[in-house]
């Protein structure tokens, strides 16, 4: 475990430490801030039917801003080792692999949490600021962060795999953009084919973020995409753990 | 301390080393040579566990490299061939961290990072980003954080190379102390380090080994090619030369050099010294010498010898 924690606090001290992820920082607040200026302006005009919480996290905005961070947070986990050739230094000192896996995996979790943290400050001020409730319920809160959090750890993990796969860093970036992108465009295939089955909806449903974000958001709990995401990180995970073994095999 | 049996590596269509067994002692310093893309890498990544071995075994301290990694991991400290650092660390704190990594903790890492700075002399950079450093420092930074956890076995996979002269010296000298406290195994292409620094040099060439010895007995194993020259002021040459063969041991004398100073080179048979007899002969003869020496072998020699006989 000290092992794990010393590993550990120097990844997530690199991210600090380089200019690139202030930059990231910086940019997604803007952007989230402005989402969420524009969802108040918009619940401004009128009545309505959702409330500010369900409105900020239901929008292409939000969205936009969601799936970009993910390549840029995971891309230099395992290539930059590769590439520096650090790799060798770290493997022959008496850790595990699952040690430097985890502990890199984690750090990309952390920086994505404080990536998050500070829109939750953006309820509070609105909150204090016009004595309005931003949610219908508290479980609406929960239930967003909660999904934040799990689509997060399992895109997190597919950007690990990614970089574990290779030595360049864009090409890692580029990997997992990809497939975060094709996952997520998934949920839209009903509104692009509307006239399939019901049941092949039912089935795009069950995978579709875009969904699981909506009802959560909603504080509808459901314990079917808890078990699909952690259980694809899971997965994710150890195929990382397993390219991560056979490149040393294959060097 | 060093234990290896039959172990091979062999990557897709090409064997990198091939059935190497050899061992090495408690305290030994061993020189690992060979031309470029012999093994010699190949060989070291193995027994630091950072390639798990094709087939054949590696045991260090007692332990298997590959079943008992993390125990073999302990007491090994490996220097890789190029060096790699974290350039966004500064000295002490990727000391630090690198010390923390190997399982020292508290009071016994601040007199171990003490010791090593000391030691490798860091001193002057410690607060320096390790991006910003020369080779020379970069190399001293990866030889502290090799010796940092007292480990019983160095291995250093080139550790002079890319250096000015005199940090040559310097982790040469280095290397000779840290001798009395370790084992160490060193692969180098600079010779006559091998020969100032190792008690025993391993030969390895197309990832087998060729040769496995002290420097001073493979020198006298090549000794006996060693060519005598004789340089005197001998006023008749050819008799001279007919009196030179016919010393035991003298097999040809060819007059190099004529004039007031004749000189000969005179080869000897294997394993024979006639110089001898050959001082013994100007002596009863009444010539003044001003030469008489055997060409010392150099372990480059040696290594020629051994890894392209053809050339030799």
């Amino acid at each position: 475990m000290r092992k794990f924690y010393t590993l550990w606090s120097r990844e997530v001290a690199v991210y600090f430490r380089s200019p690139a992820a202030y930059v990231i920082l910086f940019f997604f607040l803007l952007l989230t801030g402005f989402n969420f200026w524009s969802v108040v302006n918009a619940l401004n005009r009128g009545p309505s039917q959702v409330s500010l919480v369900e409105a900020y996290f239901n929008n292409y905005f939000f969205w936009f801003g969601f799936v970009l961070p993910f390549p840029l947070i995971t891309m230099r986990l395992f290539a930059e080792e590769y590439k520096l050739g650090t790799i060798e230094s770290l493997m022959t000192a008496p850790v595990r692999d699952m040690q430097v896996l985890l502990a890199k995996y984690f750090s990309a979790v952390f920086f994505y949490l404080v990536l998050w943290l500070p829109s939750f400050l953006y309820f509070v001020v609105f909150q204090w600021q016009t004595r309005l409730q931003a949610a219908t319920a508290v479980g609406s809160y929960l239930g967003a962060y909660a999904m934040l959090i799990l689509i997060g750890l399992f895109f997190l993990s597919i950007g690990c795999l990614a970089s574990a796969l290779t030595r360049n860093q864009v090409v890692a970036a580029i990997i997992s953009f990809v497939v975060i992108a094709v996952i997520y465009s998934w949920s839209f295939l009903t509104r692009l084919f509307p006239n399939v089955s019901s049941a092949l909806q039912d089935l795009t449903n069950y995978f579709s973020a875009v969904q699981h974000m909506a009802q959560f958001s909603q504080g509808l709990f459901d314990t079917r995409p808890v078990v699909f995401y952690l259980s694809m990180t899971v997965m994710m995970l150890f195929f990382t753990f397993q390219v991560f073994q056979y490149r040393r095999w294959k060097v | 301390m060093i234990k290896v049996e039959n172990l091979t590596k062999r990557y897709a269509g090409f064997t990198a080393v091939d059935g190497v067994s050899f061992e090495v002692g408690k305290g030994e310093i061993v020189g690992f040579l060979g031309p470029n893309g012999a093994g010699k890498s190949t060989t070291m990544r193995m027994l630091s566990c950072y390639l798990p071995p094709t087939s054949g075994r590696a045991e260090v301290a007692g332990f298997d490299v590959f079943k008992e990694s993390l125990k073999a991991r302990e007491r090994i400290g490996y220097m890789p061939e190029s060096v790699p650092l974290y350039n966004d660390m500064r000295v002490c704190e990727y000391l630090r961290y690198r010390a923390a990594l190997k399982g020292v903790r508290g009071r016994r890492m601040k007199e171990r990072i003490g010791d090593v700075v000391e030691l490798c002399g860091l001193k002057d950079v410690e607060r320096k980003l390790v991006g910003n450093l020369s080779k020379g420092y970069r190399q001293r930074v990866g030889l502290a954080d090799a010796m940092v956890h007292e480990p019983d076995l160095l291995i250093l996979d080139e550790p002079t190379i890319g250096l000015d002269p005199n940090q040559i010296r310097q982790v040469r000298e280095l290397i000779k102390n840290l001798g009395r406290h370790h084992t160490i195994l060193i692969s180098t292409h600079i010779l006559p380090e091998v020969e100032m620094t190792c008690s025993r040099v391993i030969i390895i060439n197309r990832g087998k080994i060729q040769v496995s010895d002290a420097p001073e007995n493979l020198r006298a194993r090549l000794q006996a090619t060693g060519d005598i020259r004789l340089e005197g002021r001998i006023g008749d040459a050819e008799r001279a030369a007919k009196e030179l063969e016919a010393i035991e041991g003298v097999k040809a004398v060819t007059v190099v050099g004529e004039g007031e100073w004749t000189a000969f080179s005179i080869s000897a048979a294997p394993g024979t010294d006639p110089r001898e007899q050959i001082h013994a002969l100007a002596v009863k003869n009444g010539w003044p010498l001003r030469e008489l020496s055997r060409d010392r072998v150099t372990l480059e020699d040696v290594f020629t010898e051994i890894t392209h006989p053809e050339e030799a």
